[in-house]
């Protein structure tokens, strides 16, 4: 597929959203089980939700980008019975409104937001499978359509977020920041597991469709001699990403190192020196990583669509 | 249940793209909006369609067929591009199983056409809104036209009548009887999205000759009785030759 850079921000700038989101949260109910002593909550908490809030919503815009009508985007929210992609459309707007309550709550001091915090994790969660999904249930989407695309979402957002967090409470609460990065380092190590898998598990796919099965004739030896015109069109444009295996496996290299490798090094040095500028240097590298990781992820996919057009004439 | 659909025929398809040209004609001057067409005549065209026809060679030379393959939305009794629709533009009619879309309601995120495998969607760059075959959904209702003419623009313009239309669920109907007696088949099967459209093999060219034809019925020496006219698994003069 062609990566667009749209979706590429909208996945990769809600996930640290909602991962910054979850260590608040994990933050407060550590606190409230008195595991920790809690910092000076309110602004910790408001400023927190507050950058959460940001990202979701900058990736709320990105994704308006995608639309070739974004002025009918209202409509995405009609089909939740069948659609992922619809019920993203719901449930990021329904994140967002919780953060921002979860946020105005500690900044006011209401008793409830450990309710409210509740609910907006059970709708980040929510939101976390609602964006794999849209990618896991194409099944012919073979590179795709696989759990570890949901668990990858999960712990790549996730990691980030914490990660964000550690350097944020390098700032706001000196107290987590031990916490939050060695919850960062857990989440990206525990992430590069599963992503690796996800790229073991697709460098071994056999496509499921052929030539054979795509034009239904029985001939082992088939070959394209004309895709029926010259020039190009959306079929030859919107499915292949246009770039060469190796810089494929740059990218797959790039990110490799730029989202799990330096971001591990930074946080442990950041960890044991307590160093705020190593763990923003960690955020800013791992998220520029994640970038790459979702290029890749867009560009891996083979669609099967492609078979019918593999030789101009 | 009706579904309509199109069967082609793989045996006489020639290749000569007048369904895309016509597909595009009629397409492209309809009530939904033109089509886009850029730089027809320039160097990189492109546009959108709703049909392709694409050529494959099978066996190897020259022990090779040349097969001209017409591509269009196949209407899959579960389309896949369906579902995944965030805002319901998408859609499979009931009362006649064309899949279509309701050009209003689209948002232009292209979730649907990553959904179909078989690549028969297209953004319309312009429009800014899904497109795809509509079957003629505005030919083969339109009493304005006569009903010889209430066919899709493909089907009227095939010369080698390599495209059959009508309702596959109807055992009688031609395309019904083509698919069952002409092996007419599916295309990726393996993702069980049932398109309706079938498509029909190559088949061996052979002649058949009737046993009428082996004699002549009005020779007019058998008309004139003047000579005698022996049965023909007797013996006649030469041995070689019934009348």
């Amino acid at each position: 597929m062609r990566p667009a850079f749209s979706v590429v921000f909208l996945t990769t700038l809600i996930g640290a959203g909602q991962g910054l989101f979850l260590a608040l949260y994990c933050a407060e109910l550590a606190g409230a089980l008195q595991l920790i002593s809690m910092p000076d909550g309110k602004i910790f908490f408001a400023v927190g939700s507050l950058i959460s809030l940001v990202l979701s919503g900058l990736g709320l815009g990105a994704s308006f980008l995608h639309l070739g009508h974004p002025e009918r985007a209202w409509r995405a929210a009609a089909m939740w019975r069948t659609s992922w992609l619809s019920r993203e459309v719901i449930v990021l707007p329904a994140f967002m409104a919780l953060v921002a309550l979860y946020g105005i709550g500690h900044y006011l001091n209401w008793s409830v937001t450990l309710a409210v915090g509740a609910a907006a994790t059970v709708v980040c969660l929510a939101l976390f499978a609602c964006t794999g999904m849209i990618y896991a249930c194409i099944k012919f989407l073979q590179e795709w359509a696989s759990p570890l695309t949901l668990v990858n979402y999960l712990l790549l957002g996730c990691a980030s977020g914490f990660t964000l967090a550690a350097a944020f409470a390098a700032f706001a609460a000196d107290n987590l920041l031990k916490a939050y990065a060695i919850g960062a380092l857990g989440l990206t190590l525990l992430g590069l597991l599963t992503r690796s898998a996800s790229l073991v598990r697709n460098s071994r796919i056999k496509p499921r469709s052929s030539l054979q099965t795509a034009i239904g004739i029985r001939h082992p030896r088939i070959q394209q001699k004309s895709q029926g015109f010259m020039g190009g069109s959306f079929n030859t444009r919107e499915f292949f990403h246009g770039r060469s295996r190796t810089f494929l496996r740059s990218v797959k290299w790039l990110f490799l190192a730029f989202a799990f490798a330096v971001p591990l090094i930074l946080l442990v040095s950041g960890i044991l020196i307590t160093s705020a500028a190593l763990l923003c240097a960690a955020f800013v590298v791992q998220y520029a990583g994640l970038i790459a990781e979702r290029w890749f992820f867009f560009a891996q996919a083979n669609h099967p669509q492609n078979l019918y057009y593999q030789a101009i004439s | 249940m009706t579904q309509m659909a199109l069967v082609i025929d793989l045996n006489v398809c020639v290749g000569c793209h007048a369904c895309v040209t016509s597909c595009k004609e009629w397409n492209t001057s309809g009530s939904a909006g033109y089509l886009a067409d850029d730089r027809p005549y320039d160097e990189d065209p492109t546009g959108t369609f709703f049909n392709r026809v694409q050529t494959f060679e099978v066996g190897e030379f020259p022990n090779s067929e040349t097969v001209h393959f017409p591509k269009s939305c196949l209407h899959c009794e579960d389309p896949p591009c369906v579902p995944v629709c965030p805002t319901g533009a998408s859609y499979k009619r009931k009362e006649d199983g064309i899949v279509l879309v309701d050009y209003d309601k689209c948002i232009g995120c292209k979730y649907c056409a990553w959904a179909c495998p078989y690549g028969v969607r297209e953004i319309d760059e312009h429009r800014k809104e899904m497109t795809k075959c509509t079957l003629c959904v505005d030919r083969i209702y339109n009493e304005a036209l006569p009903p010889s003419d209430r066919r899709p623009a493909c089907v009227m313009a095939c010369p080698t009548s390599a495209r059959l239309f009508g309702d596959v669920h109807d055992p009688d109907s031609d395309v019904a009887t083509a698919i069952r007696e002409r092996g007419g088949y599916q295309l990726m099967p393996e993702w069980g999205s049932m398109p309706a459209n079938h498509y029909l093999p190559r088949r061996k060219t052979e002649i058949t000759i009737h046993q009428d034809e082996l004699v002549r019925a009005d020779n007019p020496l058998e008309i004139d009785r003047k000579k005698p006219q022996p049965g023909r698994q007797e013996p006649a003069l030469d041995d070689a030759t019934s009348w």
